[in-house]
Formats: C-alpha cells, structure tokens, sequence
C-alpha cells in the first residue's frame, strides 16, 4: 500500500520480490526535484535550523513513529483519508496536533 | 519491470510535486504547523489537493479488480483503532514538529546534498530498523 513510510520500511524487510519497486520508487523521489528543474522550475531551499542532535533525534522519532502507526503523511493523510479509512482519521488528527504543539513549545515556549 | 519503471515515474512524479509545493523545505512545514505564530497555510491546499487528486484513484481501485499494469490493488482492511496506531502517530508527530521533515520530503531533499537531510534520513531508517525488533506490533 502507497505511503513513504511503508515503502521505505519495506525495503528494509518487505517481502523480497517487492523490493525492486520500493527501491526504484524512492529512487524516483530523490529525483523528482531534478526533474522539476529540467522543465525550468525552481527546487525550493531546504532549510533546516535544527542542530545536529535534534536532527538525530528527530529522524529517529519519524521512523519509529511511522513505522508503529503504521503510517506517516502520505499513508495516512493522503491515502488513508482519501480512502475515508477510520485508522487513518485517527492517526491523521493524532499526528499533526502532537506536531503542531511541538511546534509550539519549540518556538514559544523554548525558544520564544 | 513495468512495475519497477512505473513506481520510478510515479515516485519522481511525487517527488517533483513536494518540490513544486515546497513541502521539502522543512521551514516551509514548520510555518504551517505554527498556529500561535506567522501561520503559514499555504501547505494546507497541498493537502487539500492531494486529497482531491486521490479520492477517483481510490473510488477506481475500490471498483476495479485490477491495476493497469494488471497486479491486484491491495488496499488496508483494518479498521480498529489500537495503542500502537496512537502511539505512533503521537511519537511520528513530535519528530514531524522538532524539525518540519516527513518520510517523503526528507527523501526528496536528499539531492540537495546537505549533510543534515543525510543524518536526518539515516536517523530515519534506524527508528524504522528499531521498530522491527520491537515487540510493539
């Protein structure tokens, strides 16, 4: 099932005959961006504030979390709501207000 | 290999539109998710579009029998709402806030070559590699 999440979990321990398509998909995403940049559009900044410690701590957090929910933006707040999938639902609400109060307590509370 | 060229055009396809949205730039994000502060809610149409875009998909693989390609869909049929399904999606979202970097954007911001997307990623693939030895399933 679509969603970044699994794909690139599956390629860690999916199934073996899937994993030519994981990999070839995440592939296609990493080049995307290039592509976008072929045709005359602009590939945005990345721009990142955090230090390296945060960086570690906050990948690690995405992948756990994502793996254990089950899925991350794309599954669930793409696929999972366009499906109308009650999981989905749940996780979609659950994962941007715990964002959303990070965000906060990282910028008006810690750093404010 | 239809499958393996297609999944490569359909993930450049996803890549290339989380850049045109700017969804790969992590401060881009962290302004949407800044309610209290300069909202940003550009990146809710993303959403929004998204969404757009993908319910026909759905309505079409709920239909059909098989995908053009002619492999089965497999759509997800679990409907209960567990811990793990909570857990996770509370633990996905701290690390979402802290830095404004999912899954997908991060990948896609791995050509910039910026050494922080690569620990980013890295870190990444350790909590997914961790969550496969957890009894948590």
């Amino acid at each position: 099932m679509a969603g970044i999440s699994g794909i690139l979990g599956g390629v860690f321990g999916g199934a073996r005959e899937e994993r030519p398509w994981r990999a070839a998909f995440l592939v296609g995403i990493v080049l995307g961006p290039f592509a976008v940049a072929l045709f005359g559009g602009t590939i945005p900044a990345i721009e990142l504030s955090a230090a390296w410690p945060v960086l570690v701590l906050a990948g690690f957090l995405v992948g756990l979390g994502s793996r254990m929910g089950s899925g991350c933006t794309s599954g669930h707040g793409v696929c999972g709501l366009a499906r109308g999938a009650p999981r989905s639902v749940v996780a979609t609400l659950v994962f941007f207000s715990i964002a959303a109060l990070t965000v906060f307590a990282m910028r008006h509370l810690v750093g404010g | 290999m239809p499958v393996v060229v297609s999944s490569l055009l359909i993930g450049m396809v996803f890549g290339a539109g989380l850049a045109i949205s700017q969804m790969m730039n992590p401060a881009k994000v962290l302004g949407f998710l800044d309610f209290a502060g300069n909202w940003d809610p550009t990146l809710g149409f993303v959403m929004a579009g998204a969404l757009v875009a993908a319910i026909p998909g759905f309505l079409l693989a709920k239909k059909g029998k098989a995908s053009l390609l002619g492999g089965p869909f497999r759509l997800p049929t679990r409907r209960d709402i567990d811990s793990p399904l909570v857990a996770g999606a509370a633990i996905f979202g701290v690390g979402w806030g802290l830095v404004g970097f999912c899954p997908g954007p991060a990948l896609a911001a791995l050509g910039s070559g910026l050494w922080e997307v690569f620990v980013f990623v890295a870190a990444m693939i350790a909590g997914m590699l961790l969550f496969r030895i957890l009894p948590v399933k």
